[in-house]
């Protein structure tokens, strides 16, 4: 009997399908994808697509990767030892940067953002939408352009989505590389047109504006005339007709267009930006809140955003300071001194950090933070001190205890208590943030990372990560390529007003007079503005400088504590900077501080930037899939 | 017991079925081997710094295979017979870019019929001479005299010249323990020219060192080495 309702049901079934035309089946539209005219006839559709465009957006530096902010010796990294021996025990970086990371060739995702802005004008939503949505992508795909040409120098231009034409000959589609000069001037003619055809609208951050096209053109013309200027002290480091390397007769013409287009900025044409200053009495906190305020942030043209829930990274979660951290997790990157100690006094000198004086003893200090008086307010503001707080929470950095007899006491774990003389009473002898000598995920150089950080609780939660967005443009770099550009163009006077707005705001009060400004200046001030900020890496390309400053010699602490303020200064290892605790009761130093530079033991190697490291390989594949690419020089 | 034993009859069966099949292929057997040489004399380099690249052609990609010579200036390689080019890419090493008659990169033919050695013949732009190294007294010391080979446009000045000293034979810019140096324009003599450097405390002890004498040149990556030598002391 079952059997039989069994059968009727199968036969029903069947029945049921069958009856269903053949015509009809093979004629029924996907579910899952969208033909042309769907996508394109309604602005939600358009916008996601549009958006899709913006999330694959590339950039060098990228918070959802800590490991992007982690070279040149500007931070000692201590996320693990596999992270440690990656970064500090190999002399060279492979031609595309420490785990690739000096790489991108996504000719697919040009292919989408040529193919969107070919289909546009099909697009059934309101014009000015239409007209709109087409400025931002072609902003989208010069903003590529740029990145790429930033690694790779030249790289074929293409503006139309190709397709293969199945005849089995496919060299029509094998675009050789344009010249440096040419993919320069595509991206600040694209911005040049952009800054016309985008809103001006300075509370839009995340999508492109007039303000945004007009700050890439700055940089843009600034990175090109540099390149033409100083791109001839390495000769050798040329290709083809102008593949790579611009004429030096070019620089001039950059500079101008760099120059004005920053004071169109600067001037408020393209929208009201201004220096981030909602806190004038704590710079530090000022220049620190500037990475993480999203509200109504004056100073930021363009950024990546990041959304709570959304789109997060784990920046915070990595980099936040281990002690009371929200996670078991922390100080995957720790500044260097060579990075804290080139932050100026505030009279507008270099100098090391005072560890002793002319004898050669120990200078002491009351309060940790002593040391770091008079100074830059930016130092506090991308470094996090010993002595200092994150989150309200003051940070435990210091290395050991100091017995009167000299003898150091100092533990191998966060924390440690021991008994010291003439007590019996454990006391603790390392801060629980370290520093810990050949261990990881701890202030191991006596800092931790600031910049970026966010100090909103949870942020520092694997499963919450944190949402600040990473800017890519900002006011305070517009006034220092404004800077850069008048001072090339021999106009000191300019350059000092303009590089002394971004000073006053770091706490400077002494202007910097148009003698004082130098190429030393111009490169020093954009390292430390922008530390950690991704920007120093262009620098060292674009200023040829790369060479000097990792020439493969080991630093000794003279060399390291001498030369400050100088362009090519050798920055070859990390170093650290550790506080020591004075015990000694009934002594007029007890419970004193004192500071030792050190060089952490796990780093073996001194960088050398080869001459083939100024631009970005371009592999095998892709250079046999288009024969007409040219190879990079030097490698 | 049954199942298991019948198992493993299909497993041995299997194995031994596909182990059956003979492989397609006869590993490389041609050995190709050679050396950097000016005037018969080896050229000394650093390990992992002076690439060249092998190409053969009709079989699809044409992308290269290759390597860096080693801190002799040898190099190896296990091929199929055939018809390869090797570059050396301009730029590479202490030498002066290999070029043909219309200045562009030039192209070693190699017609590989069983094992071949390929010495190749470089002009250094420098080249060091009579290095002498002496280890005592806790210091390495050496003498050496520099002169210029390549001349004209493809000249380079002196940069700098290091005496380095290592605990292993590799005693170069990346593997070294003490070095002294030595600025181009600080050379009064470049016939006789004098480093020394103290040796620091080895652990564990070893009561030798390996040394070897780099020079730099202007604009160019890669340095010239002079044969590194082991120093008892």
């Amino acid at each position: 009997m079952n059997k039989i309702n069994y059968l009727l049901l199968a036969l029903l079934f069947c029945g049921g399908w069958a009856c269903e035309k053949d015509s009809d089946f093979l004629t029924r539209s996907p579910a899952q994808t969208l033909t042309t005219e769907q996508a394109l006839g309604d602005a939600a559709q358009v916008e996601s697509i549009l958006s899709n465009l913006y999330s694959r957006q590339f950039s060098i530096v990228r918070l959802n990767d800590w490991g992007t902010f982690a070279d040149f010796n500007e931070v000692y990294v201590a996320a693990n030892d596999g992270a440690t021996n990656n970064w500090h025990n190999n002399n060279s970086w492979g031609w595309n940067g420490t785990n690739g990371y000096w790489g991108t060739w996504d000719y697919g995702y040009i292919r989408e953002m040529n193919l969107f802005i070919q289909r546009m004008p099909q697009a059934t939503i309101p014009e000015n939408l239409i007209r709109t949505y087409t400025a931002e992508a072609r902003y989208l795909r010069a903003a590529y352009y740029y990145e790429l040409a930033k690694l790779f120098g030249g790289v074929p231009i293409i503006l139309e989505p190709l397709t293969y034409d199945f005849s089995g000959d496919p060299t029509y589609l094998q675009v050789p590389r344009s010249t440096e000069a040419e993919i320069y001037d595509f991206v600040i003619q694209e911005a040049t047109e952009l800054a016309t055809l985008l809103p001006v609208n300075s509370s839009g951050k995340s999508r492109a504006t007039a303000g945004a096209a007009l700050a890439m053109k700055a940089q843009a013309a600034v990175y090109a005339g540099s390149l033409a200027r100083y791109g001839a002290t390495t000769p050798s480091v040329t290709l083809g007709d102008g593949v790579i390397g611009i004429p030096e007769s070019r620089a001039e013409g950059y500079y101008t267009t760099a120059l004005e287009a920053a004071q169109r900025i600067i001037d408020g044409e393209v929208g009201d930006y201004s220096l981030y200053l909602k806190d004038p009495n704590n710079l530090s906190e000022n220049f620190a809140a500037l990475f993480y305020d999203k509200n109504a942030n004056p100073e930021v043209i363009y950024q990546e955003e990041y959304l709570l829930k959304f789109k997060t990274h784990g920046y915070t979660v990595s980099n936040q300071p281990r002690f009371g951290a929200e996670e078991e997790e922390g100080g995957a990157m720790n500044p260097s001194l060579n990075l804290a100690q080139s932050f100026e006094l505030l009279d507008n000198t270099f100098a090391p950090f005072p560890t002793v004086d002319d004898a050669g003893n120990p200078i002491y200090y009351d309060e940790q933070e002593d040391i770091f008086a008079n100074r830059d307010a930016r130092l506090g503001g991308t470094i996090i001190l010993p002595g200092s707080t994150f989150k309200g929470r003051p940070v435990d950095i210091w290395a050991g205890v100091r017995l009167a007899d000299g003898e150091i006491v100092t533990g191998n774990e966060r924390g440690q208590l021991r008994e010291l003389p003439g007590s019996n009473v454990p006391q603790q002898v390392v801060g629980f943030d370290g520093p810990l000598e050949g261990t990881v995920q701890n202030a191991v150089t006596g800092f931790y990372v600031r910049k970026y950080l966010d100090p909103t609780p949870g942020s520092g939660q694997r499963g919450n990560q944190s949402d600040v967005s990473r800017i890519q443009y900002r006011f305070g770099e517009i006034l220092l390529i404004a800077a850069e550009a008048a001072f090339e163009l021999g106009d000191p006077a300019t350059a000092a007003d303009y590089m002394n707005r971004v000073r006053e705001r770091a706490g400077f009060t002494i202007p910097l007079t148009p003698d004082e400004i130098t190429f030393d200046r111009i490169v020093h001030e954009r390292r430390v503005e922008f530390a950690l900020e991704g920007q120093y890496y262009m620098d060292l390309k674009r200023f040829r400088i790369a060479h000097e400053v990792f020439d493969g010699a080991a630093m000794d602490l003279e060399g390291l504590k001498s030369n400050l303020g100088s362009a090519t200064k050798r920055s070859t290892q990390p170093w650290g900077l550790w506080p020591y605790k004075v015990y000694d009761p009934g002594s007029p130093n007890d419970g004193k501080w004192y500071y030792t530079e050190v060089l952490p033991s796990r780093v073996t190697a001194a960088d050398t930037w080869q001459l083939g490291n100024y631009y970005s390989n371009i592999n095998n594949d892709i250079l046999a899939n288009n024969p007409a690419l040219l190879r990079q020089p030097l490698q | 017991m049954k199942t298991t034993f019948r198992f493993l009859t299909i497993l041995l069966a299997g194995t031994l079925l596909l182990a059956c099949e003979k492989d397609n292929f006869d590993a490389p057997s041609a050995n190709l081997t050679g050396r950097l040489l000016y005037e018969g004399e080896p050229i000394y380099l650093e390990y992992n710094r002076v690439s060249y690249q092998l190409y053969q052609d009709g079989f699809g990609k044409t992308g290269p295979i290759g390597s860096t010579f080693t801190p002799e200036g040898e190099f190896s390689h296990q091929l199929f017979n055939g018809e390869y080019k090797m570059v050396i890419p301009p730029g590479q090493g202490p030498f002066v870019a290999l070029r043909n008659a219309s200045d562009q990169p030039d192209t070693i033919m190699i017609d590989l019929r069983g094992n071949q050695n390929l010495d190749i013949e470089v002009t250094p732009y420098w080249r060091i001479r009579d290095a002498q190294l002496n280890a005592g007294e806790g210091r390495v010391s050496s003498t050496f005299g520099l002169e210029q080979i390549a001349t004209g446009n493809s000249a380079r000045e002196v940069e700098s010249a290091t005496l380095y000293v290592s605990k292993t034979a590799f005693a170069n810019t990346q593997t070294n323990i003490a070095t002294a140096g030595i600025a181009g324009g600080d050379i009064t003599d470049m016939n006789n020219i004098s480093l020394s450097v103290g040796i620091p405390e080895i652990r564990p002890t070893q009561n030798y060192v390996f040394a070897s004498i780099g020079v730099k040149f202007v604009g160019v990556d890669d340095l010239i080495f002079s044969a590194t030598e082991r120093l008892d002391f």
